[in-house]
């Protein structure tokens, strides 16, 4: 059995390893298939299906976790696959601030999303979190992209500081009964920021910086003494 | 918050016994913690993900995706009272005005005394018996405002079922047998297709299961031989194989599940015993809804019996190198724990998200190993076909839909209820034989095949219900749901409903289903309860629902805005015109 497949995508053939994915096989001939939630180091989970295509099949296909097959033909940027992947976009900007997320207000741009469309609907809100001295939560900001909860489990960091509140629409990242990172398994290591794609996790610093404050006043504002002095106190 | 301090000493004895079975024991142990403390509270839980080693935050997660678990001081007893369509046209609105009223207690609120917490629910599964509640595990059929108190106080019957229909062959013990008798069921023909199948070999059985061509009957028409051929034919030893039971039934409209595993465990047992044999499985389990309790308590106590008599464990009937067991467990609120991959994650101690398929379960199912997943009824089904033998059941129904099918009649019908009946018959002639309309009234729309179903009109009612004429009007038999709408029915409402039981079950997975269901939600409770449509609503609509169809990553979102997507096309005016 051959270890490669040929398939089409948007008329052209290609031929690549069978167990590479749609969006990876695309991005061989440079047909960029858009995505939010993946990232080339973690777990695909095919949440945000913003890189739903037409594969022919019953119903689209999510390219980053979905293998190529020899003679599949696949439609990147058909009609029904921009109309699906516009109405995420509208879905998405009528949900969260996406103020900090520029990757995702281009794909706005791009696909002519109308994002006053939902205009009234229920937005997902939560307060900022500014519970520790090395990063703030701002769950305003978060797609539930899980980025963030994959990095602190199996995919990065096996802390399982984090998880997730409610259900559906509802669900936030969480942690355990809502404690404040201080008082959860965080080891502070930094990867759930790193890997935050809409500024809802920030370093502390930096949103500082951002609110005029020189270097000097957040070193005083972000330090902690040694535990042994606080317990001290 | 305070309360008063946990007694810890009363779960240990439990967490011992199960530590060493680790994360799939989560959601029985957090069942038996809140049997104990009637809530979740932290040191209970920080207890549990000691024993059980799960990071505290995972148990927050699953604590919060799951209804029926709480980590804020919840009563002991709860009521819950279902707030879905065949409830509605039930008139459970009256209903809860009077609970309301009696308790002085608003939806989600517990007595100051912290003896009891009032609830508005999805589904019960429960649609025959409209308006349905229950009273802790005890469930009430056809509650009028007036029975309020006597269902407070428990006083109020227990709900017992109306099934119907000729021949009678799944139902066929169902009223007839004691279901805590094992000893009664051998009396009923118990037993026997389980003891003519271990004559023949397990690739005889797998042939036959195919010749019966039963497909999947909770709605994906999978062939059920096929799936169990995979299963056996996947790498793996017996020891690393599972038959799990799909018994999470949820779907407004459906309630056919309930009937057999209430009413007839024992054949819900020796089915899942007798594709144990088939595949080369040594596990068995089955998921019931956690909105079941009798059906959970029913099939425990059952699959207790069994084991005792030998028709469970090892060397099953005297039979060398058959081993098999079942485990029950209990769902905890959870709608989309019916999707196949989420009901995996559900045993396996985690939030019932969806898994990206492929790979299919046949291969990596339960704790990614080989796994047959089959519906109550298709199991039930295989063994009627066993015990008839396939000749006859194939002379049942139509040559392309071969036996008979639990259709489940509710809402504007003389005599709701479980049907059996074989395929082939019109939709008309089944609402007739329900005894049509009450009140002389005409029918206004059928939602067919359950929420994720489609609505069809009264041009649409000579449609006979088998798999290949449903599927050529593009009907989705599903469950088998027929849910009738009289003229007088609100079907703004309707579908206002049917959207908010998805925006309630959307597990939060995937983006176009947890928004896309919380804006048809949005859009739906504008045009029926705000001053109608605006211009733009029916669009938007559409747009919605062909995204959450096309792009969704499970069955849940791809068919959320079916139903409604169907009424728009049929009744444009019920998004289009004002007020």
């Amino acid at each position: 059995m051959s270890d490669t497949v040929t398939l089409t995508i948007d008329g052209r053939e290609v031929t690549v390893p069978k167990e590479m994915t749609i969006l990876d096989a695309a991005a061989t001939i440079g047909i960029d298939i858009p995505v939010i939630c993946y990232h080339p180091h973690l777990t695909a989970n095919g949440l945000c299906r913003v890189c739903s295509v037409d594969a022919g099949w019953r119903v689209q296909a999510a390219a980053c976790v979905t293998q190529v097959a020899d003679g599949l033909k696949v439609e990147t940027r058909s009609e029904d696959v921009c109309r699906g992947r516009k109405t995420i976009l509208e879905l998405l900007a009528s949900t969260v601030n996406l103020e900090e997320a520029p990757e995702i207000l281009a794909l706005l741009e791009e696909y002519g999303a109308d994002t006053e469309r939902f205009a009234g609907s229920e937005k997902r809100t939560a307060p900022v979190y500014d519970d520790n001295p090395f990063y703030l939560r701002d769950y305003n900001q978060c797609i539930n992209c899980w980025r963030c909860v994959q990095v602190c489990a199996e995919d990065a960091q096996y802390v399982f500081a984090l998880s997730y509140d409610g259900r559906g629409f509802h669900t936030q990242i969480g942690t355990f009964m809502g404690d404040g990172m201080m008082d959860t398994t965080c080891v502070f290591c930094g990867q759930c920021v790193g890997a935050c794609p809409t500024g809802a996790l920030k370093p502390k610093r930096q949103a500082l910086l951002e609110q005029g404050y020189d270097p000097d006043s957040i070193f005083e504002q972000t330090r902690r003494k040694r535990r042994p002095q606080n317990k001290a106190e | 918050m305070s309360h008063p301090a946990v007694d810890l000493s009363l779960l240990k004895p439990y967490l011992e016994n199960v530590a060493h079975r680790g994360r799939t024991m989560l959601l029985p142990a957090l069942h038996y913690a809140q049997s104990l403390y009637g809530w979740l509270p932290r040191e209970v839980q920080v207890e549990i993900s000691h024993a059980l080693r799960v990071p505290q935050a995972d148990i927050h997660g699953v604590i919060e995706f799951y209804t029926m678990l709480y980590n804020e001081p919840t009563a002991k007893k709860v009521i819950r009272v279902c707030e879905d369509s065949a409830c509605s046209l039930g008139g459970c609105h009256e209903l809860m005005q009077a609970i309301e009223t009696q308790l002085g207690l608003r939806p989600g609120e517990t007595a100051a005394d912290g003896q009891i917490t009032y609830e508005h629910v999805p589904c019960l599964g429960m649609c025959e018996l409209a308006p349905a509640a229950l009273n802790g595990e005890r469930p009430a059929a056809n509650l009028s405002p007036d029975a309020v108190p006597a269902f407070l106080e428990g006083r109020y019957p227990e709900a017992q079922g109306n099934s119907y229909g000729e021949p009678r062959h799944l139902l066929a013990r169902v009223g007839k047998v004691d279901p805590t008798s094992l000893n009664d069921y051998r009396a009923h023909g118990g037993y026997i297709g389980l003891t003519n199948a271990l004559q023949m070999t397990p690739e005889q059985v797998i042939e036959m299961a195919e010749k019966t061509g039963i497909v999947g009957r909770g709605g994906a028409m999978f062939p059920t031989g096929r799936k169990w051929r995979f299963t056996r034919g996947a790498p793996g030893t017996p020891a690393e194989k599972h038959i799990v039971i799909n018994a999470d039934e949820s779907e407004p409209g459906t309630f056919k599940d309930r009937y057999l595993l209430e009413d007839d465990p024992f054949s819900v047992i020796e089915a899942a015993t007798l594709a144990g044999y088939a595949v080369g499985a040594e596990n068995g389990w089955i998921f019931v809804r956690g909105e079941y309790p009798r059906a959970f308590h029913r099939l425990t106590h059952a699959v207790e019996q069994a084991r005792a008599a030998g028709y469970l464990g090892r060397e099953i009937m005297g039979q060398p190198g058959f081993h098999f067991d079942i485990e029950v467990r209990l769902g905890a609120g959870a709608y989309i724990c019916g999707e196949e991959t989420a009901l995996f994650e559900a045993i396996e101690g985690k939030r019932g998200f969806p898994r990206i398929k492929p790979p299919f379960p046949t291969t990596h199912g339960l704790f990614y190993q080989p796994t047959v997943i089959n519906n109550v009824e298709t199991m039930v089904a295989v063994l009627v076909a066993f015990n008839l033998g396939v000749e006859e059941w194939l002379k049942l129904g139509t040559a392309q839909s071969p036996g008979t099918k639990l259709f489940c009649l509710s809402g504007n019908i003389a005599k709701p209820g479980l049907y059996e009946l074989p395929f082939g018959l019109t939709v008309r002639e089944i609402i007739e034989m329900a005894g049509g309309v009450p009140g002389n009234k005409k029918v206004q729309a059928v939602l067919m095949g359950g929420a994720a179903g489609v609505f069809i009109g009264p041009d649409k009612l000579d449609t006979r219900l088998t798999y290949e004429d449903t599927r050529q009007a593009n009907i989705p038999l599903g469950s088998g749901v027929i849910m009738v709408f009289d003229e007088t029915a609100d079907l703004r409402q309707a579908m206002y409903e049917l959207a908010r039981f998805f925006a309630h079950e959307s597990c939060g997975k995937c983006f176009p289903c947890q928004l896309g269901t919380q804006r048809q939600l949005e859009l739906l409770d504008h045009i029926a309860h705000n001053g109608g449509a605006k211009p733009t609503d029916k669009q938007t609509l559409l747009d919605v629902g062909f995204t959450m169809t096309e792009t969704s990553l499970c069955g849940l979102g791809q068919t959320a805005a079916s139903a409604i997507v169907s009424a728009i096309h049929l009744w444009p005016e019920l998004v289009t015109a004002e007020g």
